[in-house]
């Protein structure tokens, strides 16, 4: 279950969220001078607050000595990472070699028109956040999607979309 | 009073809870027995295993009573309840159920019995979490009998050598040669890293082996670290797969527990060597060896320049070995049986067997090992079950996407890496994704060439560029705006991607399109010419509409997702083009063939 990469857009927003930098404290303290650990660092962080705040790229900078750039890089060059926050559900859609020729696009589509929703973004009620991801290795339920810990296999965009409105009526 | 409740002859029920499993309901099923199992005390033995490899009949269930085994497939909470009524408490099997079994014919014998288990020996036999389970299954004797018989590190690399084990990630480097070079170079500090980055779509076969056996990961580990004097080591583990990290971890602590990793490794004096799981992130790219490294280090995994490799200047630019997870999977069972007896299966030059991740229009989708030098219609027709709902084969998809598509007519193609290799696709790691007549090629070609678009760590102008122009092509094809010179521009270009390519990403990039082009030419024709896709899958080149046999019995309106489709009760129904977001969901739904793609 890779995330699926989108088409290269420029991380020009980044909302400046009130969060509390504080919770960060253990995790620096823990990685402090280890080498090679700004990946496990910034998995912590977003494991944290669900997604990387602008806040904790300038507060592990100064921990750990090296620029906000370079941890930038790092964190825009591996998919996992995200620079804004996400919905209370996120749907990740599987769109492997074997999803895709059994219609995994059809299940895309019919999600993004139900949630409208673009795929990879947020609904404005921030209850699901859409994405793609590139394989979610239960090959043989394909089409597959997964919400939260839970995979729902042999899907179709109908079976997709009663999914989607069952947790929405549930949690209103 | 009951019948089997003499331990001796105590019934063992086992549940598959590998991530197949569990997405396919097997939680349940566990849960459902736990509660049996309370109520029903010393009537039976509930334990766990993980990927039996038959995902297509997932959950599964495997019981063993005094007669012999029997494997029950597609089980749910109803099947279990009247399992247990019939077999377990009547001592009675449920025929119907049974996929597998040495006592009855189950429906999947062919599936099960045409295989040779090497790497997944254990998988699916014994409980990943428990040490004692591999112990039992001749684990870590292989590394005892190293140290024990004191079989020096050379004669260790001359047996790997001598098996003919080639690196299962998909290059297929020998293996002991690899090892050689990385033992050659002296340091203090030297590394072992197992590549399990698997980052193919439709490939899930180290999960399979990690979630399932992760001892016989670390052992070939710690012989290895053993035959090259490695210090210290590393499991490159997507974090993607939370199951195979948990597991992972859980081993590794249980094997310094038990003292094969740590200080004094079995009382070897010297022989110091330990691991950790290190998580990726997510970057299709970490899976060549220099960028998984320089993730390793904390860095953006962007490949470096070999020489020098990582024999030579590896992690922190100290010597190390590099091998994928089945490899290292094939280690143990190496030494403990010998180098002649893994060579015994395969071909001249590719020796022992492959594990295959079957999936797509076929069939049994599931996880096979089969020994190399059979063919590919062996492996998709004989255990593969052949196509589903009858339709045609068409090609089969190898090595993801560094790999091709190999078409039906090429079928006899005997599995090997040289004789894959010369049909333009790759070994790769071993996903193999059948498509029939409704898969259109282009359609293939452009969803693996977005994949490594995407993918492309943008190091080289030309992976990064070049993909991306291949793409726009193949987008334009496939929307019914190609023009004549197109097949020209992408051959051109994927003839410079390879050439000016750094690492194996690039260099492998266009091959999808090249296959495809190769054997389906054909149907790149007719998106071009013609403005047709002849497997009416490309969705801007067909329209769906409703014909006279429709009867309005409204089906197809309930199940469209976006409500284009009206018409009164027993009237003849209309599509609105418009709304229509070409799913299929009508057409996979009417039961009167009313509904054309055109």
């Amino acid at each position: 279950m890779r995330i699926q990469r989108k088409n290269p857009t420029r991380h020009t927003y980044m909302p400046d969220e009130q969060v509390d930098l504080s919770l960060l404290d253990g995790l620096l303290k823990k990685y402090a001078g280890k080498k090679g650990s700004m990946i496990p660092l910034l998995q912590g962080t977003q494991e944290l607050y669900r997604y990387i705040p602008k806040g904790a790229i300038k507060k592990i900078s100064e921990a750990s000595g090296l620029s906000e750039s370079d941890i930038f890089g790092v964190v825009t060059f591996y998919s996992q990472f995200r620079l804004n926050p996400v919905g209370k559900h996120i749907i990740k859609v599987c769109h492997g070699t074997a999803c895709h020729v059994q219609n995994a696009n059809g299940i895309t589509t019919a999600l993004m028109n139900e949630l409208q929703v673009e795929d990879g973004k947020t609904t404005t009620d921030r209850l699901f956040t859409l994405e793609s991801v590139a394989c979610l290795g239960c090959c043989s339920l394909a089409p597959v999607m997964m919400i939260g810990e839970e995979t729902y296999g042999k899907l179709t965009g109908e079976k997709a979309v009663k999914i989607v409105r069952d947790i929405r009526n549930n949690k209103k | 009073m009951k019948e089997g409740t003499d331990i001796m002859n105590k019934i063992k029920v086992v549940v598959g809870l590998g991530s197949c499993g569990v997405a396919a309901g097997a939680n349940k099923v566990y849960h459902r027995l736990l509660e049996i199992s309370s109520e029903n005390k010393d009537l039976f033995e509930l334990g766990k295993t993980s990927c039996i490899g038959m995902c297509y009949r997932e959950p599964l269930v495997e019981i063993t009573d005094s007669k012999g085994t029997y494997l029950y497939g597609d089980v749910d909470i109803k099947r279990i309840d009247e399992i247990f009524e019939k077999h377990i408490k009547g001592s009675k099997p449920v025929e119907n159920y049974i996929v597998h079994s040495d006592v009855v014919k189950g429906d999947e014998q062919d599936f099960v019995d045409n295989q040779i288990k090497i790497v997944l020996r254990n998988c699916g036999m014994m409980d990943p979490e428990s040490i004692e389970d591999y112990e039992a299954r001749d684990g870590y004797k292989s590394i005892k009998k190293i140290l024990q018989e004191g079989i020096t590190e050379d004669d260790v690399i001359k047996t790997v050598l001598d098996s003919g084990l080639r690196g299962r990630g998909g290059g297929g480097f020998p293996t002991g040669m690899k090892w050689k070079f990385a033992r050659g170079y002296k340091s203090d500090e030297k590394y072992v890293i197992c590549n399990a980055d698997e980052g193919d779509p439709g490939a899930f076969m180290d999960r399979s082996v990690l979630e399932g056996d992760p001892h016989s990961v670390i052992e070939g580990m710690i012989i290895a670290a053993y035959a090259i004097n490695a210090t210290g080591g590393v499991i490159y583990c997507r974090a993607e797969y939370p199951l195979a990290v948990k597991r992972l971890n859980l081993a590794l602590q249980q094997a310094r527990d038990k003292g094969y990793l740590g200080k004094n490794i079995l009382g070897k004096q010297g022989f110091n060597f330990d691991l950790y799981v290190k998580e990726g992130a997510g970057a299709f790219v970490c899976g060549e060896e220099t960028a998984l490294i320089a993730s390793v280090e904390g860095k953006r995994g962007m490949p470096k320049k070999r020489p020098p490799f990582p024999a030579e200047a590896g992690l922190w630019a100290k010597p190390t070995n590099i091998n994928n997870v089945e490899t290292y999977a094939n280690i143990p069972w190496i030494i403990f049986h010998g180098a002649a007896e893994y060579a015994k299966y395969g071909t001249e030059k590719s020796k022992g067997t492959k594990v295959f991740a079957l999936a797509g229009k076929i069939r049994n989708s599931g996880l096979v090992e089969v020994p190399m030098g059979i063919t590919l219609n062996d492996v998709i027709f004989k255990l593969g079950g052949g196509i589903k709902e009858g339709k045609k084969f068409k090609a089969v998809q190898m090595g993801g996407p560094s790999g091709g598509c190999i078409p039906a007519e090429l079928g006899g193609t005997i599995i090997d890496y040289d004789s894959v290799n010369a049909t333009g696709a790759i070994m790769g790691s071993g996903g193999m994704v059948v498509m029939d007549e409704t898969t259109c090629m282009v359609d293939v070609a452009k969803f693996f060439l977005n994949f490594t678009q995407k993918e492309s760590c943008g190091k080289c102008t030309f992976c990064r560029i070049g993909t991306k122009r291949m793409l726009e092509i193949l987008n334009r094809i496939s929307e019914g705006k190609g023009e004549e010179e197109d097949i020209e521009n992408l051959q051109e270009l994927a003839a410079q991607i390879k050439d000016s390519s750094l690492c194996g990403l690039g260099q492998t990039a266009p091959n999808p399109v090249l296959t495809t082009l190769k054997y389906f030419r054909n149907e790149y024709e007719a998106h071009i010419k013609d403005k047709k896709c002849p497997a009416k899958a490309c969705k801007e080149l067909i329209i769906y509409e409703i014909n006279d046999k429709c009867i309005g019995c409204g089906a197809c309106a309930r199940v469209c997702p976006t409500k284009a489709i009206t018409g009164e009760k027993k009237q003849k129904h209309l599509i609105d083009q418009a709304k229509c977001i070409k799913c299929g969901a009508c057409f996979d739904t009417c039961k009167f063939s009313s509904i054309d793609k055109n």
